[in-house]
């Protein structure tokens, strides 16, 4: 069947909605791993070559006394993506066990992680400008290491997962009765 | 008073309930697209706007300028956008060396190693979608504004926008800008190019025309436009 204005597909519930939302997840847990203990950054100047993880950026920017931006990095690049996984984890897992508790906070929850998920690139941008603009022969070059590509990756099949989600999913057990 | 629970004792019985009602047609009825909830259309006011009972998010604006503001900005956004990967972004200047980047100059510079596929999601997130989102508006709604039919494939067109909408990340390119140039700041002097506030007001019309579009609008006109 299909949508008679836009032409989509019309379907009832995605059947195999879950067995997509747990193949993006490890997906993307797989790949979260190397990008935390590869480092993201390659920088070389004149005297030394260093290479940085995403968690000492944070640590360096700590260090320059930019809070505010060691902030943005580090919510962006750990506690959300973490988060995610926990959250996607947890609405897959209570849609397993036929939950019927916690409906509508389970659907915000839902709405939360697809708006946040894609704020998570941001450090992958910042890799791309820092390497495309420090390219000064000799005295620095900045270039992305193998972490950026497996953050990156990792952010994107999380997006999947949660997009493969059908939240509708969470509406199917009966509500409790409630005497009230 | 008792509330009614479905329960799969008396489901049958509120289908069949359903059923026996008489709903509206389906044209008239709208879907609240964050919560579902199910609302009658009425005819608005010009200038008026309607909301969901339940969540609150606008349903239905009624302006009869919307779409050509849609258009217009969407129209706007491309030609920042060829301003924005042409023209130098940032400018780097340490111990006598300079390096000058557009964004284009930018994705060009990787091609070996692990720039390549950081390059290619860069250009597709910040560049690509963005681009081919703001075309297919245009493709689907400008015929509308100029008094035409719609083209062919303009509904695969529109309902094309609405589901790239993730994927087009321009304005968290702009706050991973931010980052990269406090990362910078101490190592050398850098300056802002015109394809930066190009780049800027490009993000801000995104934004507004994504706040002021109204899904339902469109798909009326596309509708009303194609059925004569």
């Amino acid at each position: 069947m299909r949508c008679k204005r836009c032409h989509g597909p019309i379907r009832s519930r995605d059947t195999e909605s879950l067995q997509k939302v747990w193949a993006w997840l490890v997906a993307g847990i797989i790949a979260f791993i190397p990008a935390n203990i590869y480092p993201m950054l390659l920088t070389s100047t004149l005297f030394d070559r260093s290479e940085q993880t995403i968690i000492g950026g944070v640590i360096e920017l700590v260090h320059y006394g930019s809070y505010g931006i060691a902030a943005i990095v580090f919510i962006a690049s750990i506690m959300i993506p973490v988060g995610k996984f926990i959250a996607i984890a947890y609405l897959a897992w209570a849609v397993q066990h036929r939950s019927s508790r916690n409906q509508h906070q389970r659907h915000k929850l839902y709405d939360v992680v697809e708006f946040i998920g894609r704020w998570s690139m941001i450090d992958v941008f910042v890799v791309a400008i820092l390497s495309a603009l420090v390219q000064l022969n000799a005295v620095a070059t900045i270039n992305p290491g193998i972490a950026a590509l497996s953050f990156g990756l990792s952010v994107i099949f999380t997006m999947l997962s949660a997009l493969a989600f059908d939240p509708r999913l969470i509406w199917d057990e009966e509500e409790p009765v409630r005497h009230d | 008073m008792p509330r009614v629970h479905l329960t799969s004792r008396n489901r049958t019985a509120v289908q069949t309930l359903l059923e026996s009602m008489s709903l509206p047609p389906l044209d008239d009825l709208i879907a609240c697209p964050h919560c579902d909830t199910l609302h009658i259309e009425r005819a608005l006011p010009e200038g008026g706007s309607a909301r969901c009972v339940r969540c609150g998010i606008v349903l239905v604006t009624r302006r009869s300028d919307a779409l050509v503001q849609m258009v217009s900005l969407a129209c706007a956004a491309v030609i920042l956008m060829m301003a924005a990967i042409s023209f130098p972004f940032l400018d780097i200047n340490a111990a006598g060396f300079t390096n000058e980047t557009s964004v284009l100059s930018a994705i060009m510079a990787f091609s070996s190693g692990n720039g390549v596929p950081v390059a290619i999601a860069v250009a597709l997130f910040i560049i690509v979608l963005p681009l081919t989102r703001l075309l297919a508006l245009i493709y689907a709604v400008g015929p509308l504004v100029l008094g035409h039919k719609p083209r062919p494939g303009a509904r695969i067109a529109f309902a094309m926008t609405e589901q790239l909408r993730p994927w087009a990340m321009a304005e968290i390119f702009m706050v991973g800008v931010a980052v990269a140039l406090v990362k910078i700041t101490g190592m050398a002097q850098v300056t802002i190019g015109p394809a930066f506030w190009a780049f800027v007001t490009l993000v801000i019309i995104t934004i507004f025309n994504d706040r002021i579009m109204s899904r339902y609008t469109v798909w009326k006109a596309l509708d009303l436009t194609s059925r004569d």
